[in-house]
């Protein structure tokens, strides 16, 4: 058990080595040489306008709510699914009222128009 | 224990006893084997990314009646390695405006959150990293870091294109995330234990044979999640430039499609894992090699589809592509779960009363489970047919057809 967050542990380090490493060599190895129209924001060759960083889409941000109403509620959902064996009747339709719950949050969530890209 | 049964083990414990006998304490030499092994599978994902390069170009060749990377070694097998000299020495183009950090963190996370999925990958019994008691949960945790690697390389940029890329994929890469855990729900479920190689010994019988809509669901929104065609919307070059790797050159540019090469591997390994039975097949048991075989063959199957999908598919429409997540795959995977679940129980209900031998038992349940996908596959069906929008049909006058005027008489002769 110990052994195996060791693993994910030092995993990790190797993980973040492997990209790393060759990203740091490469920029000591390739030229460096930032020239003032360059160092432009890409924009097909025409200049840039205002801030990039603007007021977006509340669409964006309502689909993102939603995930994260769905993926909170999901992994409640994952210790009900490994211990399935022993569950009694009442676990399992618990469950399924848990899953209807959502079912019904969907529907709701269409039905409020959330779901449509507009 | 000998070699063939259990290499890993056996290669292990020699080293250990090595490492003791010339002085090092017994925790230090575990950290050391420990860190060895971490490198082992994390160099063979990251260099097997180099061929599945050359085949996805070469298959993207064949398929457009091209011949593809043919010079460079036999078939062109080696064309990946001049390709990676080249792009290690180009100068990084670093726009004036961005955010450091997370500009540099990006293309290192969203490599790392693939690579990191290889740590839980069951290349056969004993051959594999860690079989972590929480597998399919940090299957999905990573997925979400590499979300957060295109948002940081799209939030940083400080390019309206690189923005827009990064809005679409919290759109595209969070939303599908929903049906792909509910998918994922599925096999522990059938294989009551969240570790990998757990699901995997669980598979007497392939899960994809018990719940082949879940499989179906797990590969489309698994390819969603990589972000390739035809849900390549975050980075759509006829719409938004590059979408979120606009502002990138060079190496980093290069790991953003390392990091993509490697998910498209990756997501065909983990749907051979825990759909296709992994590395299950005649005589794996005993000989370990022969179900990383097994496991390799399955998952290039696998990638063969996830390819020719990405070929061959047009992109989808952003309202097309959620539209097909929220409201088809997610509904789906709901009732699926539920119907999996009430079936499950009944099942183990019902059998004391029905004489069936043990042999035959897992059989009798995946008919069961099989029978029951095939009910949703045929009402789900029915539903679509009863909301099929005909395609939009122009009504009204024909358009004006532009006419050519008359020559001058004296133009022709």
């Amino acid at each position: 058990m110990q052994s195996d967050w060791l693993f994910i542990g030092l995993f990790l380090l190797i993980v973040a080595l492997f990209p790393g490493a060759p990203i740091i060599l490469a920029g000591l190895i390739g030229p460096h040489r930032p020239s003032g129209p360059k160092s432009q924001t890409y924009e097909c060759g025409i200049e840039t306008v205002g801030e990039t960083w603007v007021q977006f889409r509340v669409q964006y941000y309502i689909f993102a709510l939603t995930f994260l109403v769905f993926d909170v509620e999901l992994v409640f959902l994952f210790p009900w699914a490994v211990a399935f064996g022993q569950l009694s009747i009442f676990g399992v339709i618990s469950g399924v009222i848990f899953i209807l719950i959502l079912f019904a949050e969907l529907l709701a969530a269409w039905r409020k128009g959330v779901l449509e890209w507009a | 224990m000998n070699f063939f049964s259990d290499p890993i083990t056996f290669i292990g414990n020699w080293l250990g006893n090595l490492l003791v006998s010339i002085g090092i304490s017994q925790q230090a030499a575990t950290v050391i084997i420990t860190f060895i092994a971490a490198g082992v599978v994390g160099m063979f994902g990251f260099s097997l990314v180099i061929f599945t390069i050359w085949l996805e170009r070469k298959l993207y060749a064949r398929i457009q009646d091209r011949i593809g990377p043919n010079r460079v070694g036999p078939w062109g097998i080696f064309q990946t390695f001049p390709d990676m000299i080249k792009i290690f020495t180009k100068e990084y183009i670093t726009p004036i405006g961005v955010d450091k950090v997370a500009y540099n963190l990006a293309p290192i996370l969203s490599v790392s959150a693939v690579l990191l999925i290889w740590a839980v990958m069951p290349f056969a019994k004993t051959i594999v990293g860690t079989d972590v008691n929480v597998g399919v949960l940090y299957l999905v945790a990573m997925g979400g870091i590499g979300a957060l690697g295109i948002i940081l390389a799209g939030w940083s940029s400080n390019n309206k294109y690189s923005l827009l890329g990064a809005f679409r994929a919290v759109a595209q890469i969070v939303s599908y995330e929903v049906p792909m855990v509910l998918a994922l729900l599925i096999p522990v479920l059938l294989g009551r234990t969240m570790g990998v190689n757990s699901l995997v010994n669980a598979q007497s019988v392939w899960f994809i044979i018990m719940s082949p809509i879940a499989a179906f669901i797990f590969f489309t929104s698994s390819i969603a999640e990589t972000g390739r065609a035809p849900f390549d919307l975050l980075e759509a070059e006829s719409e938004i430039v590059a979408g979120y790797q606009t502002e990138y050159s060079g190496l980093k540019f290069g790991m953003f499609y390392v990091g993509e090469f490697l998910h498209a591997f990756t997501i065909s390994a983990l749907t051979a894992a825990l759909f296709l039975g992994g590395w299950r097949g005649p005589f794996a048991e005993q000989i370990p090699i022969l179900g990383v075989a097994y496991f390799f063959i399955k998952a290039f199957i696998v990638y063969f589809f996830v390819a020719l999908i990405r070929i061959s598919m047009p992109r989808l429409r952003i309202d097309q592509m959620l539209n097909f997540n929220w409201k088809f795959l997610t509904p789906l995977a709901l009732v699926l779960l539920i119907a999996t679940a009430v079936v499950d129980k009944a099942f183990y209900l019902v059998i004391p009363g029905l004489n069936i031998s043990a042999g035959l038992l897992p059989w009798a349940r995946a008919a069961v489970h099989l029978g029951v996908n095939l009910i949703i596959v045929l009402v789900t069906v029915q539903i679509l047919k009863s909301h099929h929008i005909s395609t939009v049909k122009i009504v009204g006058k024909p358009r004006p057809v532009a006419v050519a005027p008359e020559p001058p008489a004296s133009v022709i002769s």
